[in-house]
């Protein structure tokens, strides 16, 4: 893909590196070329490195560790975090609420594909429908979580609508566990399908219009459309949507934390890690927390590279 | 949807199945939009009306009274934490399209050892769930003194930004190679190249970065709220987050403080509809 543009033509001028050799000289010529990208690539590489990757090495470190994330002194306990996490029942109870959320992302997809493939074709009004489906991605988390906590409240948006139409419930949404985690679910649902419909409707969209001419020309309904033209056409996106649904279901976080707080069996491993880790500082088991969910998300995105293989042109 | 027909009743389930779907998007509108208009008839509703036990569907008495945006805005420090997130927004958003788009061209136009290695390192950040590793980034945060200051924030959307360098990648790639050629030509170094052809050229990548990674800053809550503790530290996420305490049970109050922070993701999506969509989605899909 990518040419070298280093040709033959030699720069008059030195080029601003780090190097004092003439500019003549082939061998200082050569390690100015080779120099070059890496100036531009300092600052990225440093910043990545010392944000994304030293990090992950240090989580991993601690995991092993019972360090509180303060005290100076430290000992290594081997893997007792990791056994900890996985015969504590309470520690691994939090994966069941990210059931919920996987319950969500399905829901999610399904609509997200609805719509897409309905505006996908010209409908009265499409733009301001799509605008409508999208804006919710937009809204910061915490006022989502604001609107939603009136929303189920007592005597809140969510009642006053069943009242209308003549259900009078008498219950506290956020008030079990279950009715808890599903109306959380239900407004991640509401922040996140617009992204997926974004998505969705970007692939159909690049599928050629003379595909859908020739089927209509062929008797096709708007199902045979959907089967044979627009399914086989995302098929890449929606692999890529499961995945961000997937990971995105294991580490729900914003959405519960603002509204909820993890209470009322509301907790999801996020939540309890971020609370091990800066309430309780259990830094050690919290590491070792974040390490198993790192390892959960590489193994799913690797399990889907391998079903599906990317078609994409790959980056380099 | 509708049973099987004979063939004849075809034009009839058409019609049938249009207003369906059209129903279906109807539906899915008034699902997007009453919380929000819920909210913002609350936002206008005076604290007797609320005490009266005004129900939650009910048009404020008064649809043009602000008082409760007063309250927010002051009482609530929005004005600081509108500042906050300003100057976050300004030094980060900056610094993610300087570094973004000098990655990018080197990636792109050069060709060098372990190139591939540094891509797959870039590729491989994006997997890694940033809210996790925030137990172990805290302490090399802390370490560089950054703590409780607006400067780990910035440090940390800059440095942790990888769609971006995918977007500035994919339209570096579009810019002739020729270009480069004939400033080289004509005694341009590697630098001179990277601000005066390819950066220029690289406007509406940046325009999209700009808004995309703008968006996300402006509506990040988890970093600031860890990081800037301080009460004069809010940015818009964290200081409507502590609405929760002080306003306990006055909604009017809240719905106000959410509506203004709400108010300019709408004008600004209004404004630049089809940079956002396109943004978000060449982001996810890289």
């Amino acid at each position: 893909m990518t040419d070298t543009t280093e040709k033959a033509a030699r720069p008059k001028e030195a080029a601003p590196a780090a190097t004092t050799a003439r500019p003549r000289a082939p061998r200082g010529l050569r390690l100015r070329r080779g120099l070059t990208p890496w100036l531009f690539l300092a600052a990225p590489l440093v910043l990545l490195i010392t944000f994304t990757y030293a990090p992950v090495a240090n989580m991993v470190a601690y995991s092993f560790t019972d360090w509180d994330g303060v005290s100076p002194e430290l000992s290594y306990t081997g893997a007792e975090n990791y056994v900890e996490l996985f015969t504590r029942p309470e520690l691994f109870e939090v994966f069941f609420v990210s059931g919920y959320y996987l319950a969500a992302s399905v829901v999610q997809i399904v609509l997200a594909l609805h719509f897409a493939t309905v505006l996908s074709f010209n409908v009265r009004f499409r733009n301001f429908f799509k605008g409508v489906l999208f804006f919710p991605y937009l809204i910061n988390g915490v006022a989502i979580g604001f609107v939603f906590l009136y929303f189920f409240q007592d005597g809140g948006t969510l009642d006053s609508v069943l009242s209308l139409v003549g259900v009078h419930s008498d219950r506290a949404w956020l008030g079990t566990p279950e009715s808890a985690n599903v109306s959380l679910a239900g407004v991640s649902v509401w922040r996140y399908t617009g992204l997926n419909f974004v998505l969705f409707l970007g692939a159909i969209q690049s599928v050629p219009g003379e595909l859908y001419e020739a089927a209509e020309l062929d008797g096709a309904t708007r199902w045979h459309q959907f089967r044979y033209i627009i399914a086989p056409g995302i098929r890449p996106v929606l692999s890529l949507t499961v995945i961000l649904s997937v990971s995105g279901s294991l580490s729900a976080f914003e959405v519960p934390f603002i509204m909820t707080g993890g209470a009322t069996g509301t907790e999801t491993f996020v939540i309890q890690t971020v609370k091990l880790a800066f309430q309780f500082n259990k830094t050690g088991l919290a590491s070792a927390a974040a390490v198993v969910l790192l390892l959960i998300i590489l193994a799913v995105t690797w399990v889907q590279r391998r079903l599906v293989p990317d078609d994409k042109v790959d980056l380099v | 949807m509708s049973r099987r027909g004979v063939s004849r009743e075809g034009v009839s389930r058409e019609g049938v199945a249009r207003s369906l779907t059209h129903l279906s998007l109807v539906a899915a509108s008034v699902v997007v939009l009453l919380p929000l208009l819920v909210v913002l008839l609350t936002s206008l509703k005076s604290e007797k009306e609320m005490a009266n036990d005004s129900g939650a569907l009910q048009l404020p008495d008064d649809p043009l009274n602000f008082d409760n945006y007063v309250t927010a805005f002051q009482d609530g420090g929005m004005l600081s934490a509108f500042g906050n997130t300003a100057f976050i927004l300004l030094f980060s958003v900056t610094g993610t399209v300087i570094i973004g788009s000098m990655a990018a061209y080197a990636i792109d136009r050069y060709t060098f050892r372990f190139r591939k290695l540094v891509v797959a390192l870039f590729l491989v950040a994006t997997l890694v769930p940033g809210v996790t590793t925030q137990v172990a980034t805290f302490q090399i945060v802390d370490s560089f003194g950054m703590f409780d200051s607006r400067w780990a924030p910035v440090v940390l959307y800059m440095g942790t930004d990888i769609v971006s360098i995918y977007i500035f990648l994919q339209f570096v790639r579009s810019i002739p190679v020729s270009l480069d050629e004939a400033a080289r030509l004509d005694g341009a170094g590697a630098f001179t190249i990277y601000r005066k052809i390819i950066f220029p050229l690289l406007k509406p990548a940046i325009a999209t970065v700009v808004i995309v990674k703008g968006i996300t800053v402006y509506n990040d809550f988890y970093i600031p709220f860890l990081y800037m503790p301080s009460e004069d530290l809010g940015v818009i996420s964290t200081s409507l987050f502590r609405f929760k305490g002080p306003f306990g049970a006055h909604w009017e109050t809240i719905a106000a403080g959410a509506i203004l922070v709400i108010l300019p993701t709408l004008i600004v999506f209004l404004f630049l509809q089809r940079y956002i969509y396109n943004g978000f989605s060449r982001g996810a899909t890289k």
